[in-house]
Protein backbone atom coordinates (compact mmCIF):
# COMPACT_ATOMS: atom_id res chain seq x y z
CA UNK A 1 0.00 0.00 0.00
CA UNK A 2 1.29 3.25 -1.10
CA UNK A 3 0.80 6.43 0.57
CA UNK A 4 -0.94 9.33 -2.25
CA UNK A 5 -0.85 13.09 -0.57
CA UNK A 6 -3.56 15.61 -2.33
CA UNK A 7 -1.96 18.65 -1.05
CA UNK A 8 -5.55 20.85 -0.01
CA UNK A 9 -4.38 24.42 0.23
CA UNK A 10 -7.88 25.79 0.53
CA UNK A 11 -8.51 26.31 -3.19
CA UNK A 12 -11.00 24.39 -4.93
CA UNK A 13 -12.66 20.66 -5.04
CA UNK A 14 -10.78 18.22 -3.38
CA UNK A 15 -13.03 16.05 -2.98
CA UNK A 16 -13.32 15.21 -6.82
CA UNK A 17 -9.70 14.93 -7.23
CA UNK A 18 -9.92 12.32 -3.61
CA UNK A 19 -12.43 9.89 -4.60
CA UNK A 20 -11.24 9.84 -8.49
CA UNK A 21 -7.37 8.83 -6.94
CA UNK A 22 -9.51 6.66 -4.60
CA UNK A 23 -11.54 5.17 -7.16
CA UNK A 24 -8.47 4.19 -9.55
CA UNK A 25 -6.18 3.22 -6.32
CA UNK A 26 -8.70 1.02 -3.84
CA UNK A 27 -5.66 -0.39 -2.06
CA UNK A 28 -3.44 2.75 -1.63
CA UNK A 29 -4.03 5.53 1.24
CA UNK A 30 -5.13 8.73 -0.09
CA UNK A 31 -4.52 11.33 2.00
CA UNK A 32 -5.73 14.93 1.48
CA UNK A 33 -3.89 17.25 3.46
CA UNK A 34 -2.00 20.65 4.12
CA UNK A 35 0.43 18.96 6.57
CA UNK A 36 3.84 19.03 5.53
CA UNK A 37 5.30 16.27 7.39
CA UNK A 38 2.56 13.85 5.53
CA UNK A 39 3.56 15.23 2.41
CA UNK A 40 7.18 14.87 3.01
CA UNK A 41 6.46 11.00 3.70
CA UNK A 42 3.79 10.64 0.86
CA UNK A 43 5.28 8.40 -1.95
CA UNK A 44 3.26 10.58 -4.79
CA UNK A 45 1.73 13.87 -4.73
CA UNK A 46 -1.16 15.32 -5.92
CA UNK A 47 -1.60 19.17 -5.96
CA UNK A 48 -4.83 20.26 -7.38
CA UNK A 49 -6.21 23.76 -7.13
CA UNK A 50 -9.26 26.00 -8.38
CA UNK A 51 -9.09 30.16 -8.06
CA UNK A 52 -7.64 32.85 -8.62
CA UNK A 53 -3.36 32.61 -9.59
CA UNK A 54 -2.62 35.16 -6.69
CA UNK A 55 -5.03 33.76 -3.89
CA UNK A 56 -3.25 30.08 -4.96
CA UNK A 57 0.48 31.19 -3.99
CA UNK A 58 -0.85 33.50 -0.72
CA UNK A 59 -2.63 30.08 0.71
CA UNK A 60 0.39 27.85 -0.09
CA UNK A 61 2.36 30.85 1.52
CA UNK A 62 0.06 30.88 4.56
CA UNK A 63 0.09 26.98 4.83
CA UNK A 64 3.99 26.96 4.41
CA UNK A 65 3.64 24.72 1.67
CA UNK A 66 6.31 26.72 -0.52
CA UNK A 67 8.95 25.09 0.49
CA UNK A 68 7.90 21.55 0.83
CA UNK A 69 6.18 21.30 -2.53
CA UNK A 70 9.54 22.64 -4.45
CA UNK A 71 11.22 19.48 -2.07
CA UNK A 72 9.05 16.97 -3.35
CA UNK A 73 9.20 17.94 -6.77
CA UNK A 74 12.33 17.33 -6.99
CA UNK A 75 12.13 13.94 -5.71
CA UNK A 76 9.06 11.61 -6.30
CA UNK A 77 6.07 11.45 -8.71
CA UNK A 78 4.28 14.52 -8.91
CA UNK A 79 0.99 15.46 -9.84
CA UNK A 80 -0.32 18.93 -10.77
CA UNK A 81 -3.41 19.63 -11.89
CA UNK A 82 -5.50 22.93 -13.44
CA UNK A 83 -3.78 25.83 -10.73
CA UNK A 84 -1.59 22.97 -9.76
CA UNK A 85 -0.13 23.23 -13.01
CA UNK A 86 0.08 27.04 -13.49
CA UNK A 87 2.09 27.58 -9.67
CA UNK A 88 4.41 25.29 -10.92
CA UNK A 89 5.51 28.03 -13.23
CA UNK A 90 7.85 31.31 -12.83
CA UNK A 91 5.15 33.88 -13.25
CA UNK A 92 1.36 34.12 -13.66
CA UNK A 93 0.07 37.29 -15.30
CA UNK A 94 -3.73 36.90 -13.45
CA UNK A 95 -4.35 39.42 -10.60
CA UNK A 96 -1.93 42.55 -12.03
CA UNK A 97 1.31 39.72 -11.68
CA UNK A 98 2.09 36.87 -9.08
CA UNK A 99 5.19 34.95 -8.65
CA UNK A 100 5.21 31.27 -9.04
CA UNK A 101 7.17 28.22 -8.01
CA UNK A 102 9.47 28.25 -10.64
CA UNK A 103 9.61 24.20 -10.99
CA UNK A 104 9.16 24.35 -14.66
CA UNK A 105 10.33 28.10 -16.26
CA UNK A 106 7.43 29.43 -17.95
CA UNK A 107 4.81 32.03 -17.83
CA UNK A 108 1.21 32.06 -17.00
CA UNK A 109 -1.34 34.47 -19.17
CA UNK A 110 -5.06 35.18 -19.94
CA UNK A 111 -6.37 34.31 -23.52
CA UNK A 112 -7.08 37.69 -24.75
CA UNK A 113 -10.07 38.50 -27.23
CA UNK A 114 -10.83 38.32 -29.93
CA UNK A 115 -10.52 33.99 -30.25
CA UNK A 116 -11.55 31.94 -32.84
CA UNK A 117 -11.21 28.92 -33.85
CA UNK A 118 -10.07 27.28 -37.68
CA UNK A 119 -13.54 27.99 -39.20
CA UNK A 120 -13.31 31.51 -37.91
CA UNK A 121 -15.91 30.93 -35.29
CA UNK A 122 -15.84 32.93 -31.92
CA UNK A 123 -14.15 31.02 -28.98
CA UNK A 124 -15.60 32.20 -25.55
CA UNK A 125 -13.20 32.79 -22.26
CA UNK A 126 -12.92 30.87 -19.92
CA UNK A 127 -12.33 27.59 -22.35
CA UNK A 128 -15.12 25.58 -20.91
CA UNK A 129 -15.86 22.03 -21.70
CA UNK A 130 -14.10 18.73 -23.75
CA UNK A 131 -11.18 19.81 -26.69
CA UNK A 132 -8.81 17.44 -27.92
CA UNK A 133 -5.03 17.00 -26.70
CA UNK A 134 -2.93 16.39 -29.06
CA UNK A 135 0.64 14.48 -28.31
CA UNK A 136 1.94 15.06 -32.34
CA UNK A 137 4.84 17.67 -31.71
CA UNK A 138 4.77 17.26 -27.78
CA UNK A 139 8.50 16.28 -26.87
CA UNK A 140 6.96 14.26 -23.87
CA UNK A 141 4.14 12.87 -26.53
CA UNK A 142 5.21 9.23 -25.40
CA UNK A 143 5.40 9.74 -22.05
CA UNK A 144 4.39 6.75 -19.75
CA UNK A 145 1.54 9.10 -18.08
CA UNK A 146 -0.07 8.45 -21.75
CA UNK A 147 -0.40 4.96 -21.49
CA UNK A 148 -3.52 3.56 -23.26
CA UNK A 149 -4.61 6.73 -23.92
CA UNK A 150 -5.53 7.69 -27.57
CA UNK A 151 -3.71 10.33 -29.00
CA UNK A 152 -6.47 13.70 -29.80
CA UNK A 153 -8.47 12.11 -26.43
CA UNK A 154 -10.98 14.82 -25.20
CA UNK A 155 -10.37 15.95 -21.64
CA UNK A 156 -12.37 18.48 -19.28
CA UNK A 157 -11.04 22.32 -18.95
CA UNK A 158 -11.76 25.14 -17.47
CA UNK A 159 -9.36 27.80 -17.15
CA UNK A 160 -9.33 31.58 -18.79
CA UNK A 161 -5.29 31.29 -18.45
CA UNK A 162 -2.84 28.96 -20.04
CA UNK A 163 0.86 28.08 -19.75
CA UNK A 164 3.91 29.07 -21.69
CA UNK A 165 6.57 26.78 -21.04
CA UNK A 166 9.96 28.46 -21.63
CA UNK A 167 11.45 24.70 -22.89
CA UNK A 168 9.40 23.45 -25.10
CA UNK A 169 10.97 20.07 -24.23
CA UNK A 170 8.49 19.83 -20.87
CA UNK A 171 5.40 19.97 -22.80
CA UNK A 172 3.58 16.66 -22.80
CA UNK A 173 0.52 17.52 -25.06
CA UNK A 174 -1.34 20.72 -26.56
CA UNK A 175 -4.91 21.69 -27.10
CA UNK A 176 -6.34 24.24 -29.38
CA UNK A 177 -7.98 27.21 -28.19
CA UNK A 178 -7.41 30.40 -30.67
CA UNK A 179 -3.69 29.06 -30.76
CA UNK A 180 -1.77 26.10 -30.14
CA UNK A 181 -1.19 26.24 -26.47
CA UNK A 182 0.83 23.72 -23.89
CA UNK A 183 -1.97 22.02 -21.79
CA UNK A 184 0.67 18.87 -20.30
CA UNK A 185 3.73 19.89 -19.05
CA UNK A 186 6.48 17.17 -17.95
CA UNK A 187 9.40 16.99 -16.54
CA UNK A 188 11.88 14.24 -14.61
CA UNK A 189 9.16 13.18 -11.49
CA UNK A 190 6.83 16.02 -12.59
CA UNK A 191 3.77 15.65 -14.84
CA UNK A 192 1.14 18.36 -14.80
CA UNK A 193 -1.91 19.32 -16.78
CA UNK A 194 -4.36 22.20 -17.68
CA UNK A 195 -7.55 20.31 -17.91
CA UNK A 196 -9.29 18.00 -15.21
CA UNK A 197 -8.61 14.09 -15.29
CA UNK A 198 -10.39 13.79 -11.88
CA UNK A 199 -13.81 15.18 -14.39
CA UNK A 200 -12.69 13.65 -17.79
CA UNK A 201 -14.72 10.50 -17.14
CA UNK A 202 -13.08 6.85 -18.13
CA UNK A 203 -9.76 8.78 -20.07
CA UNK A 204 -9.37 11.08 -16.88
CA UNK A 205 -9.46 8.27 -14.07
CA UNK A 206 -6.92 6.18 -16.87
CA UNK A 207 -4.67 9.46 -16.46
CA UNK A 208 -4.98 8.88 -12.83
CA UNK A 209 -4.73 4.82 -12.84
CA UNK A 210 -1.33 6.10 -14.75
CA UNK A 211 0.24 8.33 -12.01
CA UNK A 212 -0.60 5.79 -9.54
CA UNK A 213 1.85 3.26 -11.34
CA UNK A 214 4.39 5.69 -13.15
CA UNK A 215 7.58 5.77 -10.85
CA UNK A 216 8.96 9.06 -12.30
CA UNK B 1 -10.96 19.26 -34.26
CA UNK B 2 -11.88 21.97 -31.36
CA UNK B 3 -13.61 22.73 -28.04
CA UNK B 4 -17.04 20.18 -28.66
CA UNK B 5 -20.47 21.61 -28.28
CA UNK B 6 -21.74 19.90 -24.28
CA UNK B 7 -24.46 18.28 -23.85
CA UNK B 8 -25.80 18.43 -20.40
CA UNK B 9 -29.11 16.42 -18.83
CA UNK B 10 -30.63 18.50 -15.73
CA UNK B 11 -32.53 16.93 -13.06
CA UNK B 12 -34.83 18.51 -10.23
CA UNK B 13 -34.25 17.19 -6.85
CA UNK B 14 -36.30 17.15 -4.33
CA UNK B 15 -35.82 16.30 -0.95
CA UNK B 16 -32.52 13.69 -2.42
CA UNK B 17 -34.94 12.07 -4.92
CA UNK B 18 -34.79 12.46 -8.54
CA UNK B 19 -38.84 14.06 -9.46
CA UNK B 20 -40.01 14.35 -12.49
CA UNK B 21 -39.72 10.55 -12.90
CA UNK B 22 -36.36 9.58 -15.18
CA UNK B 23 -37.58 6.55 -17.24
CA UNK B 24 -34.50 4.45 -18.00
CA UNK B 25 -36.10 0.88 -18.36
CA UNK B 26 -32.85 -0.84 -16.78
CA UNK B 27 -32.64 1.50 -13.60
CA UNK B 28 -33.95 -0.26 -10.55
CA UNK B 29 -34.64 3.49 -8.80
CA UNK B 30 -34.86 5.92 -10.95
CA UNK B 31 -35.34 8.41 -8.11
CA UNK B 32 -31.45 7.78 -6.72
CA UNK B 33 -29.31 10.67 -7.97
CA UNK B 34 -26.19 8.48 -8.08
CA UNK B 35 -27.71 6.01 -10.49
CA UNK B 36 -29.31 8.25 -12.94
CA UNK B 37 -26.46 10.42 -12.77
CA UNK B 38 -24.46 7.13 -13.26
CA UNK B 39 -26.42 6.14 -16.21
CA UNK B 40 -26.14 9.48 -18.03
CA UNK B 41 -22.01 9.50 -17.09
CA UNK B 42 -22.41 5.81 -19.59
CA UNK B 43 -24.77 7.58 -22.31
CA UNK B 44 -21.78 10.32 -22.92
CA UNK B 45 -23.01 13.17 -21.08
CA UNK B 46 -20.85 16.09 -21.07
CA UNK B 47 -21.89 17.15 -17.36
CA UNK B 48 -24.81 16.64 -15.39
CA UNK B 49 -26.48 19.04 -13.72
CA UNK B 50 -28.76 19.05 -10.54
CA UNK B 51 -31.24 21.92 -9.56
CA UNK B 52 -32.23 21.35 -5.94
CA UNK B 53 -36.37 22.20 -5.72
CA UNK B 54 -36.25 21.05 -1.97
CA UNK B 55 -38.82 23.44 -0.72
CA UNK B 56 -38.30 22.75 3.18
CA UNK B 57 -35.75 24.36 5.06
CA UNK B 58 -35.92 21.38 7.16
CA UNK B 59 -34.49 19.45 4.15
CA UNK B 60 -32.14 21.74 2.57
CA UNK B 61 -28.98 20.00 3.24
CA UNK B 62 -29.96 16.81 2.00
CA UNK B 63 -28.82 17.71 -1.54
CA UNK B 64 -25.01 18.40 0.11
CA UNK B 65 -25.41 14.82 0.43
CA UNK B 66 -26.60 13.79 -3.14
CA UNK B 67 -23.50 16.06 -4.78
CA UNK B 68 -21.00 14.13 -2.32
CA UNK B 69 -22.67 10.70 -3.34
CA UNK B 70 -22.22 11.69 -7.28
CA UNK B 71 -18.98 13.31 -6.99
CA UNK B 72 -17.57 9.93 -5.75
CA UNK B 73 -18.76 8.06 -8.59
CA UNK B 74 -19.74 9.75 -11.17
CA UNK B 75 -16.63 11.54 -12.71
CA UNK B 76 -17.86 14.13 -14.89
CA UNK B 77 -18.52 18.31 -14.14
CA UNK B 78 -21.63 18.37 -11.46
CA UNK B 79 -23.45 21.82 -11.45
CA UNK B 80 -25.63 22.15 -8.94
CA UNK B 81 -28.22 24.75 -8.60
CA UNK B 82 -30.86 25.86 -6.53
CA UNK B 83 -31.77 28.14 -3.35
CA UNK B 84 -28.02 29.33 -3.44
CA UNK B 85 -28.23 32.42 -1.49
CA UNK B 86 -24.85 33.26 -0.18
CA UNK B 87 -21.49 32.27 -0.88
CA UNK B 88 -21.19 29.83 2.31
CA UNK B 89 -24.24 28.27 -0.09
CA UNK B 90 -21.26 27.97 -2.78
CA UNK B 91 -18.73 26.97 -0.56
CA UNK B 92 -20.68 24.20 1.06
CA UNK B 93 -21.93 22.42 -2.19
CA UNK B 94 -17.98 23.09 -4.08
CA UNK B 95 -16.72 21.73 -0.67
CA UNK B 96 -19.11 18.87 -1.20
CA UNK B 97 -17.94 17.78 -4.24
CA UNK B 98 -20.13 20.25 -7.31
CA UNK B 99 -17.91 21.47 -10.03
CA UNK B 100 -19.81 24.10 -10.53
CA UNK B 101 -22.82 25.97 -8.47
CA UNK B 102 -26.05 27.77 -9.84
CA UNK B 103 -26.71 31.46 -8.56
CA UNK B 104 -30.44 32.38 -9.94
CA UNK B 105 -32.72 34.67 -7.57
CA UNK B 106 -30.06 35.58 -5.23
CA UNK B 107 -27.77 37.49 -7.89
CA UNK B 108 -31.13 39.21 -9.16
CA UNK B 109 -31.83 40.81 -5.72
CA UNK B 110 -28.00 40.86 -4.45
CA UNK B 111 -26.11 40.81 -7.75
CA UNK B 112 -22.81 41.14 -5.08
CA UNK B 113 -22.97 38.15 -4.40
CA UNK B 114 -21.96 36.97 -7.50
CA UNK B 115 -18.79 39.19 -7.46
CA UNK B 116 -18.50 37.51 -3.96
CA UNK B 117 -18.54 34.09 -4.71
CA UNK B 118 -16.05 34.72 -7.88
CA UNK B 119 -13.65 36.24 -6.17
CA UNK B 120 -13.83 33.25 -3.46
CA UNK B 121 -13.86 30.40 -5.81
CA UNK B 122 -13.00 31.80 -9.12
CA UNK B 123 -15.27 32.74 -11.91
CA UNK B 124 -14.63 29.02 -13.37
CA UNK B 125 -17.10 27.98 -10.46
CA UNK B 126 -19.51 30.31 -10.86
CA UNK B 127 -23.43 29.74 -13.09
CA UNK B 128 -25.71 32.58 -13.22
CA UNK B 129 -29.15 31.03 -14.39
CA UNK B 130 -31.05 34.02 -16.23
CA UNK B 131 -34.91 33.05 -16.34
CA UNK B 132 -35.75 35.47 -19.76
CA UNK B 133 -38.94 36.31 -21.46
CA UNK B 134 -40.31 38.53 -23.82
CA UNK B 135 -41.46 41.56 -23.16
CA UNK B 136 -41.57 43.17 -26.60
CA UNK B 137 -45.07 42.78 -28.71
CA UNK B 138 -45.35 41.01 -31.98
CA UNK B 139 -43.86 42.93 -34.78
CA UNK B 140 -41.70 45.03 -32.66
CA UNK B 141 -37.62 44.51 -31.96
CA UNK B 142 -37.37 42.01 -29.49
CA UNK B 143 -36.82 42.83 -25.80
CA UNK B 144 -36.66 40.59 -22.89
CA UNK B 145 -36.39 41.17 -19.12
CA UNK B 146 -35.13 39.10 -16.39
CA UNK B 147 -38.21 37.08 -14.52
CA UNK B 148 -38.21 35.78 -10.99
CA UNK B 149 -40.98 33.21 -9.35
CA UNK B 150 -41.28 30.41 -12.12
CA UNK B 151 -41.54 33.78 -14.56
CA UNK B 152 -44.34 34.96 -12.98
CA UNK B 153 -42.90 38.09 -11.78
CA UNK B 154 -40.77 40.56 -14.25
CA UNK B 155 -37.73 42.66 -12.24
CA UNK B 156 -37.62 45.15 -15.42
CA UNK B 157 -34.49 44.46 -15.83
CA UNK B 158 -33.07 44.09 -19.34
CA UNK B 159 -31.99 40.59 -20.11
CA UNK B 160 -28.93 41.25 -22.54
CA UNK B 161 -27.79 43.73 -20.11
CA UNK B 162 -28.11 42.05 -17.25
CA UNK B 163 -26.42 39.11 -18.70
CA UNK B 164 -23.30 41.53 -19.46
CA UNK B 165 -23.28 42.68 -15.77
CA UNK B 166 -23.15 39.31 -14.33
CA UNK B 167 -19.93 38.56 -17.08
CA UNK B 168 -18.80 42.16 -15.58
CA UNK B 169 -19.43 40.49 -11.94
CA UNK B 170 -17.77 37.61 -12.50
CA UNK B 171 -20.09 34.86 -13.89
CA UNK B 172 -17.91 32.07 -15.45
CA UNK B 173 -20.87 30.21 -17.44
CA UNK B 174 -24.57 31.99 -17.88
CA UNK B 175 -27.01 29.40 -17.87
CA UNK B 176 -30.10 31.34 -19.93
CA UNK B 177 -33.99 29.56 -20.08
CA UNK B 178 -36.34 31.19 -22.03
CA UNK B 179 -39.42 31.51 -19.39
CA UNK B 180 -41.97 31.63 -22.51
CA UNK B 181 -40.52 28.19 -23.96
CA UNK B 182 -39.90 26.41 -20.79
CA UNK B 183 -41.89 22.89 -20.88
CA UNK B 184 -43.52 23.79 -23.92
CA UNK B 185 -41.61 21.62 -26.34
CA UNK B 186 -41.24 24.10 -29.17
CA UNK B 187 -37.51 24.38 -28.67
CA UNK B 188 -34.93 26.91 -27.64
CA UNK B 189 -35.90 31.00 -27.86
CA UNK B 190 -33.50 31.44 -30.60
CA UNK B 191 -33.45 35.32 -31.21
CA UNK B 192 -32.60 35.64 -27.22
CA UNK B 193 -30.25 33.12 -26.93
CA UNK B 194 -28.42 34.60 -29.83
CA UNK B 195 -28.85 37.69 -28.14
CA UNK B 196 -27.28 36.78 -25.13
CA UNK B 197 -24.39 34.48 -26.17
CA UNK B 198 -23.40 37.36 -28.55
CA UNK B 199 -23.14 40.05 -25.64
CA UNK B 200 -20.84 38.14 -23.53
CA UNK B 201 -17.48 36.46 -23.80
CA UNK B 202 -18.13 33.77 -21.44
CA UNK B 203 -19.85 30.16 -22.60
CA UNK B 204 -24.00 30.38 -23.01
CA UNK B 205 -25.71 27.45 -22.40
CA UNK B 206 -29.16 27.13 -23.26
CA UNK B 207 -32.10 25.64 -21.76
CA UNK B 208 -36.13 25.67 -21.92
CA UNK B 209 -37.94 24.43 -24.52
CA UNK B 210 -36.40 20.98 -25.85
CA UNK B 211 -38.81 18.90 -27.42
CA UNK B 212 -36.74 17.19 -29.70
CA UNK B 213 -32.89 16.54 -31.16
CA UNK B 214 -33.13 19.31 -33.92
CA UNK B 215 -34.23 21.54 -30.87
CA UNK B 216 -30.56 20.86 -29.72
CA UNK B 217 -28.95 21.49 -32.98
CA UNK B 218 -30.80 24.67 -33.33
CA UNK B 219 -29.73 26.22 -30.21
CA UNK B 220 -26.08 25.79 -31.19
CA UNK B 221 -26.12 26.80 -34.72
CA UNK B 222 -28.99 29.41 -34.85
CA UNK B 223 -28.60 30.44 -30.84
CA UNK B 224 -24.85 30.19 -30.59
CA UNK B 225 -25.27 28.24 -27.54
CA UNK B 226 -22.15 26.74 -26.23
CA UNK B 227 -24.10 24.20 -24.23
CA UNK B 228 -27.53 22.81 -24.50
CA UNK B 229 -29.54 21.62 -21.48
CA UNK B 230 -32.72 19.56 -21.18
CA UNK B 231 -34.79 17.49 -19.13
CA UNK B 232 -37.99 15.95 -20.13
CA UNK B 233 -36.46 14.45 -23.89
CA UNK B 234 -33.55 12.46 -21.85
CA UNK B 235 -35.30 11.40 -18.80
CA UNK B 236 -38.52 9.93 -20.52
CA UNK B 237 -36.32 8.02 -22.58
CA UNK B 238 -37.63 9.24 -25.68
CA UNK B 239 -33.86 10.29 -26.75
CA UNK B 240 -30.76 9.32 -25.19
CA UNK B 241 -27.37 11.46 -24.74
CA UNK B 242 -26.12 9.65 -27.56
CA UNK B 243 -28.74 10.02 -29.87
CA UNK B 244 -28.10 13.72 -29.48
CA UNK B 245 -24.71 13.68 -30.25
CA UNK B 246 -25.33 11.81 -33.31
CA UNK B 247 -27.70 13.86 -33.98
CA UNK B 248 -25.59 17.11 -33.69
CA UNK B 249 -22.83 15.69 -35.27
CA UNK B 250 -24.68 14.42 -38.80
CA UNK B 251 -25.54 18.14 -38.89
CA UNK B 252 -21.46 19.19 -38.65
CA UNK B 253 -21.85 20.15 -34.84
CA UNK B 254 -18.36 18.97 -33.14
CA UNK B 255 -19.35 16.70 -30.23
CA UNK B 256 -17.25 14.39 -27.70
CA UNK B 257 -18.33 10.85 -29.32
Amino acid sequence: MQRIAVIDYGMGNLRSVSKAVEHVAPNDSVLVTSNADIIKEADRIICPGQGAAADCMKALHDHQLVSVIKEVTQSRPFFGICMGLQVLLTRSDENAGVDCLDVLPGEVKRFSAPLTNSANQRLKVPHMGWSPVNRDKAAQGEHPMWAGIDNNTRFYFAHSYYCVPVDNQHVAAYADYGHSIAVALAHKNVFACQFHPEKSSASGLKLLENFVRWNG
Amino acid sequence: MGLAKRIIPCLDVDAGRVVKGVKFVDIRDAGDPVSVARRYNEEGADEITFLDITASSDNRDTILSVVEQVASEVFIPLTVGGGVRTVADVRNLLNAGADKVGINTAAVFNPDVVKQAADKVGSQCIVVSIDAKTVSSEGDTDRWEIFTHGGRKTTGIDAVEWAQKMADYGAGELLLTSMDRDGTKQGFNLPLTKAISDAVEIPVIASGGVGNLQHLADGVLQGGADAVLAASIFHFGEYSISDAKAHMAAQGIEVRL
